[in-house]
């Protein structure tokens, strides 16, 4: 059944996206570890973990743009769950550093021992195994998305007003992890990892292991992403965005399709900044910071919400932008990114996507083009064309 | 010999050039140069003299002298106080305090004191301050003692007690006195009289007297001091609910006039402006650049800088806003979401525009002297500038009102805010008004800006405080109504003072936030949701 769905599911599109990930996988790590130094087609090893945040924050991405491009929900509050993944997986490497920290105490880490705690907070329990802090990873943001998707959408909060609180919840999450007596590290956050599931973190074989786990990860969540927009509930999901009390008049529950999508979307990006963690080497509040959120969607707004290729080119070519240029004009980089929002908001309403749609004839089977000069204002280009359904 | 020439020259000089001040500048003078030659027997002698003179600039020197500052000058005999410097002794004129240089040691001869004489000069001066005719001298004087609270100063504060005829200093010197018989060896009644009598304040400085005797007092007074120490309590815990609530409306007046603008632009065109808090900072910063101005123009002005800065940040940022309109956001109408993201981009240049232009650093904005400093009220105190925004608040608040209300402007405002498409039906430019709508909003912006500048440091990261914030008080009181604004502002302000106490600002603030995202769970559109018939809008 599984299969069935999956081939259902993957589009020609779909299935090359996942192959050229796959490849990534693969050809990265083999460029940085069997392919000499002086070669020309070597990867310096500090590439390595720059491309693997690059994929992560593609996964980021995909994410929002399952929410947003297909399901007309603009989260500002994506940045927390990417937050409280990494901080799952920050807490199992804290745990991982045993009696190696600076203070050498078996069970607390060192911040906590600076701070003069007796034992270890409740919730730290269970970090020191694996899985557990796997699951949490998951389950964490999947449960804030739970709770708080649960009240927003059942209460039928809706457009700017969902923005707004979601932008309060990462907001009042920022402000919590600054606190010294929460127990996650205050305002320096965790840091100073060693190992994870036994491997050296700083080691370039670790390394390359994380960054195919990035694509891995990115490839896998396409492939997700791909199943749930093909499917029936992903055509609900369209309609939703589009007309959310027409779906609901025809006898939909939007509330229940909404909460779907933003808690698989949160579960995503809690993924991606569980790969984070290890890469950067560093977890810090300042990952909750209202202004991450934003910049995540305009990476998706770059690439083209509503596709799933879209928000990964937008992520990794945004964030490669920023790199160059906050290196080379360190000066400049906002008003390059400013200027990114206005001019992409303004004239290109469907990212780089939409512009190599436009360029490429015509094939005769955009049928979705027509809705687009509907009169309805909130409805939104839908650049991907969807299969029939079964039934 | 020399030295009396000397100074009989100086003296005919001085009455040649000033007649009458300098007579008695220097008559002074040559008391102070008094204290310098001969026993103690006369500079005991001297220092009555120099008492007897009343003189307000007299205490200094006295002090100085007691605390081994006065020195005489060898080369002339000139009696002059002297603090350590770099080099040698740095030197000042007793009399008037003007800068005579520096001198080596070796050039000076330090005036000799014993505890006797300190003694009597810590009289002298209690006399001379507490009886001064001079207030804050008087009050400066009273709370000196209370510090100090010296069992030798009784008679005299006594005298002063019976003198004193303003109610606050008199207060303070009870307090004082009081003070003093507690720590003697008085009766015990005279020290339940004295307890009663700082009970009877029922201050906060009363209890903090109250409470550094509990301590050192004799066993049987305790219990009259704890219960003492109770009531006052009490009464304190009345006035901080009071306090609480004056820094609540305090919060309050910040919290409308940045969220007020936003209300406007949001609830008449449905935009969300995240630049708004750019516009807050760049009504600072024209706050800033008017002093610069005014400072180079007209110095004179300098304590009126504000009366020029408000029309100026109002009109500045209004422009900026109707070109906003007008370039970006009339594109966008009817994509609320995209709004958002185009207006994100538009703070994050704005931001660095003015990084790049003023520097990263704060920027110092003058407060003029009528906003500085502090006042008690009761027991409530409070800061000029807070109180001066409070009012600012409630006059844009009121103009704003009478704009919407009473102007042909606020007329199409509200047609447009009800039914865009009927308006525009009936004849009305809604384009125009879109674009004056969004400069007002961004105007009234600028002004808040100006009134921030006083209380916030004026950086350019100074509106990204406040965006959030603003946000919450709109969301919070619903759109489309100024009246929901403020009483958004007005809970949201007193409710985080109120629980500020108890769980600390940050989680005060944290709690405000999830208590408004249960809220809008309940309300989505608000407090006051304007009432229509459309299924979404």
């Amino acid at each position: 059944m599984l299969t069935q769905l999956l081939f259902r599911a993957l589009d020609k599109k779909a299935i090359w996206l996942v192959f050229a990930l796959v490849f990534i996988a693969i050809a990265i790590p083999v460029a940085n570890l069997a392919i000499p130094e002086g070669n020309p087609l070597h990867l310096p090893n500090y590439m390595v973990p720059l491309l693997g945040k690059y994929l992560n924050y593609a996964l980021l991405a995909l994410a929002l743009d399952l929410v947003w491009g297909y399901c007309g929900i603009l989260s500002l509050g994506h940045a927390a769950f990417f937050a409280l993944g990494a901080y799952a997986m920050g807490m199992y490497l804290m745990r991982q550093i045993g009696a190696r920290g600076v203070y050498a105490n078996p069970v607390l880490p060192d911040f906590m021992v600076f701070l003069n705690y007796k034992d270890l907070p409740w919730f730290w329990n269970g970090f020191d195994l694996w899985w557990f802090a796997f699951l949490m990873v998951l389950f964490v943001p999947g449960l804030l998305a739970f709770a708080f998707g649960w009240f927003a959408f059942r209460s039928r909060v809706t457009g700017v007003y969902l923005s707004i609180i979601t932008q309060a919840m990462t907001y009042a999450l920022l402000l919590a992890f600054f606190r010294n007596d929460l127990g996650l590290g205050g305002n320096n956050g965790l840091t100073d990892f060693k190992d994870i599931l036994g491997f050296n973190v700083q080691a370039a074989t670790t390394r390359a292991g994380l960054f195919a786990a990035s694509a891995l990860a990115l490839a896998l969540a396409v492939i997700i992403c791909s199943a749930i927009v093909n499917s029936k509930l992903g055509k609900v999901m369209v309609a939703v965005r589009d007309a959310e009390s027409r779906t609901r008049f025809l006898g939909w529950r939007p509330e229940n399709v909404k909460l779907f999508a933003f808690v698989v979307s949160a579960v995503l990006a809690g993924i991606a900044g569980a790969l984070y963690t290890p890469q950067v080497g560093i977890i810090n509040p300042g990952e909750f910071d209202p202004a991450n959120s934003i910049e995540a969607v305009i990476w998706v707004a770059v690439g083209g919400r509503g596709t799933l290729i879209g928000p990964i080119i937008g992520a990794v070519l945004v964030n490669a932008g920023k790199s160059i240029f906050t290196g080379a004009f360190p000066d400049f980089w906002l008003y390059c990114l400013g200027g990114l929002f206005i001019f992409v908001t303004l004239f290109m309403p469907k990212g780089i996507v939409g512009l190599f749609q436009k360029l490429r004839p015509r094939k005769g089977k955009e049928a979705s083009s027509a809705a687009e000069a509907g009169e309805d204002p909130s409805t939104l280009p839908q650049s991907k064309p969807v299969p029939e359904p079964a039934e | 010999m020399a030295t009396r020439i000397l100074t009989l020259i100086a003296f005919l000089f001085a009455v040649a050039f000033a007649p009458l001040p300098a007579l008695a500048q220097d008559d002074l003078a040559a008391e102070i140069n008094a204290l310098g030659p001969g026993s103690f027997a006369d500079r005991t002698k001297a220092i009555d003299v120099l008492v007897a003179t009343g003189d307000e600039r007299v205490p200094p020197v006295l002090q100085a002298l007691s605390d081994g500052n006065l020195y005489i000058r060898r080369s002339d005999g000139k009696v002059v106080i002297a603090t350590k410097a770099a080099v040698g002794l740095q030197l000042t004129d007793p009399v008037d305090g003007a800068d005579l240089g520096a001198l080596p040691a070796s050039e000076l001869e330090k005036i000799k004191t014993n505890n006797g004489l300190r003694g009597r000069i810590r009289t002298a001066i209690g006399k001379l301050t507490l009886l001064s005719p001079d207030q804050p001298v008087r009050l400066a004087a009273a709370q000196s003692v209370l510090k100090n609270a010296d069992p030798a100063m009784l008679e005299l504060l006594d005298q002063a007690i019976a003198a004193e005829t303003d109610p606050g200093i008199k207060s303070t010197m009870e307090l004082a006195r009081s003070v003093i018989v507690l720590k003697t060896d008085a009766s015990v009644d005279d020290k339940r009289a004295a307890i009663d009598l700082v009970v009877a304040q029922n201050n906060r400085a009363a209890q903090t007297v109250l409470r550094n005797t509990l301590d050192t007092a004799p066993d049987e007074l305790k219990p009259t001091i704890a219960a003492g120490i109770d009531s006052i309590g009490r009464t304190l815990a009345v006035w901080d609910v009071g306090q609480n609530l004056l820094y609540g409306i305090s919060l309050s007046s910040v919290l409308l006039l940045a969220a007020i603008g936003l209300a406007i632009t949001f609830g008449v065109m449905g935009v969300i402006n995240m630049a708004h808090g750019e516009m807050v900072m760049l009504g600072a910063y024209t706050t800033y650049v008017t002093q610069l101005v005014i400072q180079s123009v007209a110095p004179g002005l300098m304590e009126y800088s504000l009366a020029f800065a408000v029309p100026a940040a109002f009109l500045i940022t209004a422009l900026i806003g109707i070109g906003i309109e007008r370039g970006i956001i009339r594109w966008l109408y009817g994509r609320p979401l995209e709004t958002l993201l185009a207006t994100w981009g538009l703070s994050l240049v704005l931001q660095q525009l003015v990084r790049t232009i003023f520097g990263p650093t704060n920027k110092l904005v003058q407060p003029p002297t009528w906003m500085s400093g502090t006042f008690e009220l009761w027991n409530l105190s409070f800061t000029w500038n807070r109180l001066w925004i409070i009012v600012f608040a409630i006059a844009v608040f009121i103009a704003l009102q009478i704009i919407l209300n009473r102007t042909p402007l606020g007329l199409q405002m509200r047609a447009v805010t009800q039914n865009r498409r009927m308006a525009s039906a009936m004849g009305i430019r809604t384009p125009f008004v879109d674009a004056m709508t969004f400069g007002l909003g961004s105007g009234i912006a600028g002004m808040a800006g100006v009134a921030l500048s006083q209380i916030d440091n004026v950086s350019p990261n100074l509106g990204q405080g406040y965006i959030i914030d603003s946000f919450m008080v709109v969301v919070f009181g619903g759109v489309g109504n100024l009246w929901g604004t403020l009483i958004g502002a007005l809970s949201l302000g007193v409710a985080n003072k109120f629980l500020e106490p108890y769980a600390g600002a940050v989680l005060a603030k944290i709690a405000i936030l999830i208590l408004i995202i249960l809220f809008i769970q309940r309300r989505p559109r608000g407090l006051f949701a304007l009432k229509g018939r459309a299924v979404e809008s």
